[in-house]
């Protein structure tokens, strides 16, 4: 167990080694969600002043969901794009023939990922708070559910990331952006789950986000916990977890079969 | 000195086992069939064309590809269920194979020093760097050093665990002469302090001469001919490894009928 939490660790001290020496990436890891939180913050401000209260809660909503979200993407973008720095490096080779197992690969990939999504997310709440008088964990303990199940979730759609990049290669690699993108509007962030379509409202359920955020409107809007929308992020992500375990672990099998793991940065 | 497998053969003193190995990508066979061994302490070259499948068997001595058919035993684990024990006391090195680049030379070290679970592992860096010279530019970029300080680094690398086998594509490919000769030298003193078995592809001919103690000659993903360097320079008549290398690359000699698969 020693030697296996080495191994993690070794992984890690290769990424936090390479953002001491490079200050646009730290740079980077907060930009992007200290920059949403201006543009919302100020927009939900303006609406505040414009339409009183009920806009000032719903305003608090936005931005709830603005952080929260983030914190789904930052995890997500940390375990695929640690796992990109390797491929870019043209060290995957090195990596893959050391005694590092597979599951210690995913693990090391996660720990950066927490790392990542504390340093460019923690900003901005903090951003929200000073600026809006926005406080996240006012909402009580319940923050880290939601935390957890955003993280978890960013995880398990970065392993189907990882998957695809094992099977195409650097090719895949703009997925590591832009596929949570795409859950965006099936993830209720901003409204609930139905306002979307009918047909659309089954999609937006199976994910684990859509139940987060309607629990996080239950708490800001009504001060309630919403327990039931909690138990099925929690029973979708264990699903979905081993959903992407299984389809990293047969990509990987299958990129060994190729011989992918020594070309795939070709 | 290595030899093709008798089943009935085994064990104990061979550090690498291969037998009938084949590597099939769809209707290419890019190794066929392969069996050899090589005991504890030698040093087996493995040389051949491009394409030959030198790379390919390397890659599955590895475990880093799935053979099609066949087994791999490295001292004593079987690759195909076993690979991380074997893997912990092997290492590798190739100039194909980078190392990440921004990161120092002793930032880089540690990484591995702790991917092999190395004991009192900036000690072994020390020994490592007084070893192969690395010290006066330990603490620069990898990415800002030249091909002769970066083969240093990747044979420190591949040194770090203190290998029992040692698997090297191509270990001098792009040194000038002097540094070319240093390596070999590092190489040579290592076996010959530690034991370790090291496997080693090359296209340098008087770099296997040198090192290598045992040779296996492939050609389209068989094994063509092996034997010493000696055997193979009597047998073909010829002076040099590399006359007896073109002789088999244009068909032009003749392979023992029993080395042959």
């Amino acid at each position: 167990m020693k030697a296996s939490l080495r191994r993690v660790w070794g992984l890690m001290y290769r990424h936090l080694a390479l953002y001491r020496r490079s200050w646009p990436r730290l740079l980077e890891l907060a930009y992007w969600p200290v920059l949403q939180m201006c543009i919302w913050g100020f927009t939900a401000s303006y609406m505040a002043s414009r339409m009183g209260s009920t806009m000032a809660l719903a305003g608090g909503a936005l931005l709830g969901g603005v952080l929260l979200w983030e914190v789904a993407l930052r995890s997500q973008m940390g375990v695929a794009i640690s796992f990109l720095e390797e491929l870019w490096s043209r060290n995957l080779g090195h990596v893959f023939v050391s005694p590092l197992r597979p599951w210690e690969l995913v693990a090391a990939l996660i720990g950066m990922s927490v790392i990542r999504m504390l340093t460019g997310v923690l900003p901005a709440i903090l951003l929200a708070w000073v600026l809006y008088a926005f406080n996240l964990f006012a909402l009580g303990p319940i923050v880290v559910l939601f935390f957890a199940n955003l993280m978890i979730m960013g995880w398990w759609v970065s392993l189907a990331v990882v998957s695809l990049i094992l099977r195409h290669g650097a090719g895949a690699e703009a997925l590591a952006w832009s596929v949570l993108f795409g859950l965006t509007p099936f993830s209720a962030v901003f409204y609930p789950v139905a306002v979307l379509p009918a047909f659309l409202q089954p999609i937006a359920l199976a994910l684990p986000s859509a139940h987060v955020f309607e629990g996080m409107r239950a708490a800001i809007l009504h001060g309630t916990v919403d327990w039931h929308h909690l138990a099925w992020a929690v029973g979708l992500n264990v699903v979905w977890t081993v959903a992407g375990a299984t389809l990293f672990a047969a990509q990987f099998r299958a990129a060994r079969v190729r011989g992918a793991l020594l070309t795939i940065g070709e | 000195m290595a030899a093709p497998v008798n089943p009935a053969y085994a064990h104990r003193m061979e550090a690498i086992q291969v037998q009938a190995l084949t590597k099939r990508y769809g209707a290419t066979l890019a190794v066929d069939g392969i069996s050899f061994a090589a005991a504890r302490g030698s040093t087996l070259g493995l040389l051949g064309g491009n394409g030959a499948g030198k790379t390919t068997t390397i890659a599955m001595l590895l475990g880093i590809l799935i053979p099609t058919a066949g087994s791999i035993r490295i001292l004593g684990h079987d690759m195909a269920t076993d690979r991380f024990a074997a893997l912990a006391r092997m290492n590798f090195s190739s100039p194909y194979v980078a190392l990440p680049a921004r990161l120092s030379v002793a930032e880089n070290l540690r990484v591995y020093g702790h991917l092999y679970d190395v004991p009192q592992l900036e000690r072994r860096i020390g020994e490592l760097a007084g070893e192969l010279d690395l010290g006066e530019f330990l603490h620069r970029p990898a990415g800002q050093l030249s091909a002769g300080q970066k083969t240093r680094v990747a044979l420190a690398k591949a040194l770090i665990n203190r290998p029992d086998v040692l698997l090297l594509d191509e270990p001098t490919a792009s040194l000038d002469p002097d540094t070319g000769d240093l390596v070999r030298g590092w190489l040579e003193r290592y076996r010959a302090e530690s034991g370790c078995t090291i496997l080693l592809a090359s296209h340098n001919m008087a770099e296997v001469e040198r090192l290598c103690s045992h040779v296996l000659m492939l050609k389209r993903g068989r094994v063509v001919d092996s034997g010493s360097p000696q055997d193979l320079l009597d047998r073909y008549g010829q002076d040099d490894l590399e006359a007896v290398f073109l002789d088999i690359a244009r068909d032009r000699g003749r392979p023992m009928p029993e080395a042959a698969q």
